[in-house]
């Protein structure tokens, strides 16, 4: 008999509105901090020992926060509005003043992502003023590296969400963007061209994550299925299988920082966590009432959910030794 | 005169004469010595005639005279107990029937308490102990019926069988332990066995003998009650005995063929219940059952239809006795007739009390695993004509436990008489009951059936692990290669996920009056689903808007049919019902009072809005309601993390409060209930007077005193719930009075069902009417009452029936003490 579905830890009340962004970052003396972004356009700063939000950001003038990510070095924030804006955020000493902002082009839900390397020359992607264009830039500079745009035959449709990342044996980057038809694209930045693509769902690609270590991902959509791909040669996308889910619709998804464990936010109110090697289903978590927007996953193993019902919970589950 | 008979009553004469009158001790030895010749145990033995003589004349004149001289003194004529020693001698070692006769005369003359009784009873005891029984008995098995010998056998019988009796009455509390009836009769059946094997001896040894004796003290005995005591020995034995030999089978088919007829049913219900299975019965018995027309009625009318007592095992090795021999299985074949006739009958099912009902089936299933295809094939209509007949009546019936009855012998009945057709099957819950008839209706499996059923269990468990680790190399066999330093995370143990179902599509109404339009209008059964698993929150979430159409909502659902196959409908439907009912009380509970003797509902409709009145009642009238409503707040989503995890600061904060904290008294920990007024009260007349309007008057569909008489019994439990809910209230009186006119009017009524429902309901009655108000208004109700509560509790043949009515009385008398102390002063 397997145990009962765990119940969460503590949950996080406050938000005011439902929670479509969430991110773990480092505070001060070490201590973890919660990000949370709201559909009222607030970002709320949630201390996890106090389990009271520390500070309230209002950058986005009302408008749903979709997109929040810290830069490794200080603490600095990233928060992408659907007001048409990239603020930039200064919270060093308490501070929490929009330092830079990046003018959008694009109205979608495409989530915008950076590869940060060093704070000199950074890069970021973001949807493009065309409706199927990916843009990337290098910041601080705010120039743009390159416009991807895919062939005129393509009918990719929008992008629906978008990750960089740099394979530590080439220097190239890489952008692995998910479109609005269900295909998953590979895209080489510097040259500008489509590496690979494969069509892994029916319905625009609504997240995916990548497991750099073992060159294999995964994506949700709004069907009732899991594809789980693999960059062999980190060069071509190949499928290497679909996973089903009892109820259709995944807003977003996240891998565990070792590996282990990847969740999945459902739009059916459910959390699911699977073992990532094996995509073996190991809990589903119904505690929320409402769709749930977004998860994420702390360095020490914490898992965090955002939902439409206005409350984050945050479960410690299969605590990495 | 024979000189040989003279000179032998010269001796007893002088012998006598002397013990009566001499004191001296040393005389009084020697002439006992010489009476001993007689007894044959001396090395100067008297001639074989004149012992013959002493014994057939004297030996009882002998006894009483040495009865009579019982004393402390004249035992005390010689030391060391002598003398003592050489009069038990003639008691111990004479012929044993009359010793036995003397002693048990001696000890019923004598004064008591006295010496000489108490030295009998000790003498008696030593008497049995030395086995000396088995000698009076003998002694009765050689002899050949003479009037007068009959009248001695009599005279012993009643003796043997009656010395406990006797003993304990002359003994009261001195009375020996080996006199205990269930220590006597273990020994009687000892002796009884000493003699059979005595019998068989002599048997063998070409002698003829007659067991009559034994019989008619077995006979005798068990009449007396004491089958447990004295079969217990004999039956074991007997078994073994008879085992594989052909003598001791005949002897014993005579010994019980050889009980009188009117010991007879008790000896045979003794052996039925001893015998260890069929085979052994059989082999005690014989064919008795064809030889006596006495046996044959006990065992196949007494024990199967006038009594019900008997263990399923004992019924089993009853009727499997009647099955083992082709003579018997005639008989086998009569009694399933009849049973069959009997389980049938209509009026044997209303009569007969449930245990017996219970009783007949289970034989009739015995009967059905006994006998053969041919056989049964031989009177199938027959059969299956009562069986018809028991099955309409059965199914007809109000109580759940006859119509369960009913479908698990038609289900076994129809299978084994008509093997070729489809097969009868009905649904019924498995309980205990059911599971042991079923059990029954299974061929008897062989002597060895079960150990070798057990086998083939054991490879099949010791499979299942091989294929468990099997399956479970599989997947890891596919995943081993690519990445071994990531392979470390195989202890992740998954989380019941049971729970995860495919999500309702958000078609979920979110208002009363949404509810209703896709209750009536819409063909889309999802909706209509989410619909009517939403009613029930809606309405009790808003009061107001359910009091704006609450009346078609009642209608709506009370017409609500099962279009789609939802699971739990009929709870759904009930709990919507009853919310509705319990936010517009007034009109609502009306209505569906009104609906209950209207003309087009079918009877489930009718019984629905019984149970519905009857729980929305219940809710009204819960204390507290209103309280717990609104704490109820959003149903759901908003489960709490469960209470295990309490941060350890303040695990530890309170420890050290308590610790510190000094406490003189402790007041109540549980939270009192709120006190409120009776919601139900306003309204109980709503629910309660309709329904009691027009039980009499039958409509073309609904005739509550003719077919329809499980709804009556439901309109007399749900009435009687009712005024008990009402307790407390200004109504209750009136109320009382129109019900127990209601329990009067239908109080012979022939249905088990409607009985206990009017016996709940005086109950009620009695409970909710305040006593004062009881007796200054309805004296005449409560006497008439009473009386027929007496007569139910005495000759009801429903138990639960007589348990009822004598509740009802002593709630009577109850109301009775409480008055009486206030009256009184």
């Amino acid at each position: 008999m397997a145990a009962p579905a765990p119940d969460p830890q503590f949950v996080l009340r406050g938000a005011r509105s439902a929670v479509h962004a969430l991110h773990f970052c480092d505070g001060a003396q070490g201590r973890p901090l919660l990000l949370s972004g709201s559909l009222h356009g607030l970002v709320h700063v949630w201390s996890l020992q106090t389990r009271r939000p520390l500070a309230t950001l209002d950058g986005h003038g009302g408008q749903c926060v979709t997109w929040l990510h810290t830069l490794p070095w200080g603490p600095q924030l990233l928060s992408q509005g659907r007001d048409l804006k990239l603020c930039l955020w200064d919270l060093e000493e308490g501070r929490n003043a929009v330092v830079d902002t990046v003018c959008l082009e694009s109205v979608g839900f495409c989530r915008a992502s950076v590869l940060a390397e060093a704070p000199r020359r950074w890069m970021l992607a973001v949807p493009g003023r065309g409706s199927d264009e990916v843009q990337v830039l290098e910041l601080p500079s705010k120039t743009s590296v390159s416009c991807l745009k895919p062939a005129a035959g393509a009918r990719l449709g929008m992008p629906m969400c978008l990750q960089l990342w740099q394979a530590e044996s080439s220097p190239r980057p890489l952008l692995l963007a998910g479109y609005e038809d269900g295909s998953l694209a590979l895209w080489d930045v510097s040259a500008r061209k489509v590496c690979s693509r494969v069509a892994c769902h029916s319905e625009p690609v609504m997240g995916l994550a990548l497991d750099p270590r073992r060159a294999r991902g995964v994506s949700g959509s709004a069907e009732k299925a899991l594809a789980v791909w693999s960059l062999e040669g980190q060069q071509a996308l190949q499928v290497c299988g679909t996973h089903e889910l009892t109820n259709p619709g995944i807003a977003d998804l996240k891998i565990r920082p070792d590996s282990k464990i990847l969740a999945t936010a459902g739009w059916d109110h459910r959390v699911r966590v699977f073992q990532w090697r094996t995509m073996r289903p190991l809990a589903v978590l119904a505690f929320h009432s409402a769709t749930v927007h977004c998860v994420a996953f702390d360095a020490a193993g914490l898992l965090a959910a955002g939902s439409g019902d206005q409350r984050i919970s945050v479960w410690s589950l299969y605590p990495p030794t | 005169m024979d000189p040989m008979a003279s000179a032998v009553r010269l001796a007893v004469q002088e012998a006598v004469r002397i013990l009566s009158s001499s004191e001296d001790g040393g005389h009084i030895i020697s002439t006992l010595r010489s009476l001993r010749r007689y007894l044959g145990e001396t090395q100067t033995q008297a001639p074989p005639e004149e012992q013959e003589e002493f014994s057939r004349t004297h030996f009882s004149t002998v006894l009483r005279c040495l009865v009579g001289k019982l004393s402390p003194d004249w035992l005390g004529l010689m030391p060391d107990g002598q003398l003592e020693e050489l009069w038990a001698s003639f008691f111990l070692e004479g012929p044993a029937d009359q010793a036995f006769l003397v002693l048990m005369e001696s000890i019923e003359g004598a004064a008591s308490p006295s010496f000489r009784l108490m030295k009998m009873a000790w003498l008696l005891a030593r008497f049995l102990s030395a086995g000396r029984m088995a000698a009076v008995m003998e002694g009765q098995c050689g002899q050949q019926a003479g009037p007068a010998s009959r009248l001695l056998q009599e005279t012993l019988l009643t003796r043997v069988v009656s010395l406990p009796d006797r003993l304990g009455n002359r003994l009261q509390r001195e009375t020996l332990a080996a006199f205990f009836p269930q220590n006597y009769f273990p020994l009687l059946g000892e002796e009884v066995l000493r003699v059979l094997h005595v019998v068989v001896d002599s048997l063998r040894g070409g002698l003829d003998c007659s067991i009559s004796f034994l019989s008619q003290v077995l006979g005798k005995a068990c009449v007396h009650g004491r089958q447990k005591e004295i079969l217990g020995v004999l039956v074991p034995r007997l078994t073994v005995l008879t085992q594989g030999n052909c003598l001791w089978q005949r002897v014993c088919w005579r010994l019980v063929e050889c009980v009188p007829d009117r010991a007879m049913e008790a000896v045979l219900k003794g052996l039925v219940e001893a015998a260890p299975g069929p085979d052994v019965l059989s082999r005690l018995l014989g064919n008795l059952v064809t030889k006596s027309k006495k046996a044959q009625f006990v065992m196949t009318q007494k024990l199967l239809f006038l009594q019900y007592s008997c263990p399923t095992p004992v019924l089993q090795s009853l009727l499997g006795y009647l099955a083992m021999d082709s003579q018997r299985r005639l008989l086998l074949m009569q009694a399933l007739k009849e049973l069959l006739e009997t389980w049938g009958s209509s009026s044997a099912i209303r009569h007969a009390p449930l245990e017996q009902q219970c009783y007949i089936s289970k034989a009739v299933l015995i009967c059905l695993a006994q006998l053969g295809e041919a056989e049964l094939r031989a009177s199938r209509d027959e059969l299956l004509a009562s069986l018809m007949e028991g099955v309409k009546s059965r199914l007809d019936s109000s109580l759940p436990p006859v119509r369960r009855l009913g479908m698990i012998v038609a289900e076994v009945a129809s299978a084994r008489l008509h093997p070729e057709g489809p097969p009868l099957k009905f649904q019924y819950e498995e309980d205990e009951l059911t599971r042991e008839m079923l059990a029954l209706a299974a061929p008897q499996p062989a002597a060895d059936g079960p150990s070798e059923a057990g086998l083939p269990v054991a490879p099949v468990s010791g499979e299942s692990p091989d294929q468990e680790t099997v399956d479970g190399g599989g997947p890891q066999a596919g995943h081993e290669g690519s990445d071994s330093e990531l392979d470390s995370d195989d202890e992740l143990i998954p989380y019941d996920m049971s729970g995860d179902r495919e999500q309702r599509s958000s078609k979920t109404p979110a208002y009363v009056r949404d509810c209703l339009e896709a209750l009536t209008a819409s063909e889309d059964w999802e909706r209509w689903e989410a619909a009517l698993r939403a009613l029930e929150g809606l309405v009790l979430k808003s009061p107001a808007a359910t009091c704006e159409v609450s009346l078609e909502l009642a209608k709506v659902l009370l017409h609500l049919e099962e279009k789609t196959a939802v699971a739990g409908f009929e709870g759904l439907r009930q709990r919507a019902l009853v919310a509705v009912t319990v936010t517009d009380p007034a009109r609502v509970a009306e209505y569906l009072a009104a609906q209950f003797y209207a003309l087009n509902y079918s009877l489930r409709q009718r019984m629905d809005i019984l149970d519905v009145l009857a729980l929305a009642a219940q809710e009204l009238s819960r204390p507290g309601r209103l309280g717990r409503a609104a704490q109820r707040g959003p149903p759901g989503p908003g489960s709490q993390p469960s209470g295990a995890m309490i941060p350890d600061w303040q695990v530890v904060v309170e420890e050290r409060v308590r610790r510190k904290t000094r406490r003189f008294c402790k007041g109540s920990v549980g939270r009192a209930t709120a006190a409120g007024p009776n919601e139900f009260s306003a309204v109980a007349g709503y629910f309660f007077f309709p329904l009691l309007q027009r039980f009499d008057r039958p409509v073309v569909t609904f005739d509550l005193l003719g077919d329809d008489q499980l709804v009556l019994g439901r309109l007399a439990h749900t009435l009687g719930a009712l005024i008990y809910l009402a307790v407390n209230t200004a109504v209750a009186v009136p109320m009382g009075k129109a019900l127990l006119e209601f329990v009067w009017a239908l109080r012979f009524h022939g249905d088990t069902y409607v009985r206990r429902g009017l016996l709940s309901a005086v109950s009620s009655v009695l409970l909710s009417v305040p006593a004062e108000r009881l007796l200054a208004d309805l004296p005449d109700e409560l006497l008439e009452a009473r009386s027929w509560l007496a007569d139910v509790a005495e000759q009801d043949v429903d138990e639960d029936c007589r348990l009822l009515a004598v509740k009802a009385l002593l709630l009577l008398e109850k109301l009775r003490d409480r008055l009486l102390p206030l009256s009184s002063p």
